[in-house]
């Protein structure tokens, strides 16, 4: 009952529900911007956090991720474009529907499976974080760096793509991380006689560059791509007979998208293609998907929006980001000097119910900011890239500047860029290098105070339980692909 | 479909040199060695002071992961060759110029004016010929979020020959 009051605190607070209000709609504005998306805005707004408490600062993050996973919905039906890599499913059938003239049909599905999916893993959330915090009282630093491995396995096990390209990326991702001091002996790293890169490079520069700038890099090279715009009259609310022929849809797709959301790896993205292939096997009518299938639309985005809630279990409870829109979250609690885990559930459970609280009105307040201005939402989408992509990259220079004023910031903000875009090019994905950038200090940090803890043998790692349980499930994980290629 | 069997037959009869994967391995490997010699300069803690690893080993462990796995990623693309790309257009070496632009002049003229110059230039070169939105792009909104940066964030800009009209 405590609690439930607690997550009801953000409505009795002016600012907070103005802190919500603005993060909905500048959430749903980026998540209808092709290129844009939950995690760059989260990164860019970021620096502007710095003007508000720590509660305030998470609420906006996540209300901006909760409402920018359902943005791209909007664009993935109009104009055949996902708006968020999560909406890319949605396209399949959300577009051919909206060509034969049921736009507003497959728009207030999308809306109706986005707002149960994401309130689902909001419940999940409530009662599933503070089982997992309980349990990482018995963690240990071993423990830790088990975890961490599993979460790294993960990402290659069931992101998007290859997962040996994902692998690189994560290396590469922990790679970065060590540049700088060595915390535990002082000694420079990769920083070849550069005094700012002493402190090691920081998370923001990292993650615009990867995500705003090579998108930009991308935008360049589609100039001359013509988008096919299906009109909009208005949001129709699901019929009684959609709602009979989806709801074990949703439900199940909810499940889905929590659990994925759960594991430490590309979230919504990989959710909302397992809640459509699972919404096609169970469907009495298979053949209608691709064609403009209601149940289609239905199952990627209610897993794709359960995803937020279950993404945000692992990075408060442990620490461990779920996805990229949650490693910049992480980044966030911890600009704000709040350290995810355990202690945050024991020692501040206002701060957290408040975070879950504001998550559910997050997902009430897209529902009826979608319903009655998605035409106004559409119309975003016309703005130029000749306009719109000079304004971010302004956006994007000033906020990476404004966190440590380093100009260096800046210039590594565009060399990642570029390396982003042939990232992208080639078919690696940039999510595994956020989430081993952020990894990397607990992946280097609890390996060698394990190593001082077992006197440098190895084989201890085998002796706790824990440790060989996530040992086993990263070895099953990066088996697990080659499996489904044999299969 | 016919395209893209093209597309995939003119990939396989490249050199291997000129093929994506190879290039792609070439600079992974290339760079991942470069690193891995740096880490051989790496101050070494005495063993009475180390405890666990040295400082340069969990590096030098990723690295000899990547050329791994990059090395097995090449391996793979004999039996499956990637799809080759598409040449990138004009556009985009105009963008990464504009970066370089950028660079020059925030070092050595302005922070702000770097910024005008390449929103300018790129939305020009993507196409935007009136004037408006080119003042809109280089000016009035970096204006804006100078403003805002300076008023509400209380931030310092980099100083130069724009920046100092404000400050001094």
């Amino acid at each position: 009952m405590d609690n439930l009051l607690l997550m009801m605190a953000p409505l009795f607070s002016s600012k907070l529900i103005l802190v919500l209000l603005f993060g909905t709609l500048f959430g749903l504005v980026l998540g209808v911007l092709p290129g844009l998306g939950p995690t760059t805005g989260g990164a860019l707004i970021l620096p502007f956090t710095m003007t508000l408490d720590p509660l305030s600062a998470v609420i906006l993050l996540t209300s901006i991720y909760c409402a920018g996973t359902y943005g791209g919905a909007i664009t993935a039906v109009l104009i055949n474009t996902p708006g968020t890599p999560a909406a890319a499913a949605t396209c399949l059938d959300g577009y051919p529907l909206a060509q034969k003239g049921e736009a507003g049909r497959a728009l207030g599905m999308a809306t109706v499976s986005s707002t149960v999916g994401g309130v689902f893993s909001v419940v999940i959330l409530v009662f599933f974080a503070p089982v997992l915090a309980k349990l990482a009282y018995e963690f240990g630093q071993p423990e830790y760096f088990a975890l961490a491995i599993f979460g790294l396995t993960m990402l290659a096990s069931i992101g998007e793509g290859s997962p040996i390209k994902n692998l690189i990326a994560g290396a590469f991702g922990i790679l970065i991380s060590t540049i700088g001091k060595d915390f535990m002996t002082s000694i420079d790293r990769f920083t070849y006689g550069i005094n700012e890169l002493s402190v090691g490079i920081g998370f923001i520069p990292v993650v615009v560059g990867l995500f705003a700038i090579s998108e930009m890099l991308t935008q360049s090279t589609l100039l001359h791509q013509v988008f096919r715009r299906v009109a909009l009259k208005a949001i129709k609310l699901p019929t009684l007979l959609d709602y009979k022929l989806t709801w074990k849809t949703i439900l199940r797709s909810s499940g889905i998208g929590s659990f994925i959301g759960v594991l430490p790896a590309e979230g919504g993205t990989v959710a909302s293609l397992i809640g459509y292939s699972e919404a096609k096997r169970w469907s009495k009518t298979p053949e209608k998907f691709g064609k403009g299938s209601i149940e289609g639309i239905a199952g990627a985005e209610a897993a794709n929006n359960a995803a937020t809630g279950g993404a945000m279990v692992p990075t408060l409870a442990l620490g461990i980001p779920g996805s990229a829109t949650t490693a910049v979250i992480l980044t966030g609690l911890i600009i704000h000097g709040v350290r995810p885990g355990p202690d945050l559930f024991r020692e501040q459970p206002d701060f957290l119910y408040g975070i879950f609280g504001a998550m559910l009105i997050a997902n009430i307040l897209f529902f009826i900011f979608g319903f009655f201005g998605a035409k106004i939402f559409a119309r975003i989408t016309l703005v130029p890239n000749k306009i719109l992509w000079p304004m971010i990259f302004t956006v994007s220079v000033c906020g990476t500047y404004s966190l440590s004023q380093s100009i260096l910031d800046v210039w590594i903000m565009l060399l990642f860029g570029v390396i982003g875009f042939f990232m992208r090019r080639y078919h690696f994905s940039v999510v595994p290098v956020i989430i081993g950038l952020i990894l990397g200090e607990l992946v280097e940090g609890t390996l060698r105070q394990s190593l001082v803890i077992f006197d440098g043998n190895w084989l201890m790692f085998l002796t706790r339980p824990i440790a060989l349980t996530f040992f086993i499930l990263s070895l099953i994980a990066l088996c697990f692909p080659l499996l489904k290629r044999k299969k | 479909m016919n395209n893209v069997q093209n597309k995939k037959r003119a990939n396989k009869s490249l050199p291997f040199f000129f093929k994506d994967e190879f290039k792609v391995f070439f600079i992974i490997i290339l760079v991942s060695i470069i690193l891995l010699i740096s880490t051989f300069t790496f101050d070494i803690v005495p063993p009475i002071l180390n405890r666990g690893i040295q400082p340069a080993t969990f590096p030098k462990g990723l690295l000899v992961l990547i050329i791994t796995l990059t090395s097995v990623i090449y391996y793979l693309s004999f039996k499956k060759p990637w799809k080759k790309e598409k040449k990138l257009p004009k556009n985009f070496f105009l963008t990464i110029l504009s970066f370089i632009f950028f660079i020059i002049i925030s070092k050595s003229l302005d922070f702000f004016l770097a910024i005008s110059v390449l929103s300018v230039f790129v939305s020009y070169n993507w196409g935007e010929k009136r004037i408006f939105y080119l003042l809109l792009v280089g000016i009035i909104f970096p204006l804006i979020v100078f403003i805002f940066f300076e008023m509400i964030l209380g931030l310092r800009f980099p100083p130069g020959i724009i920046t100092n009209l404000y400050y001094y």
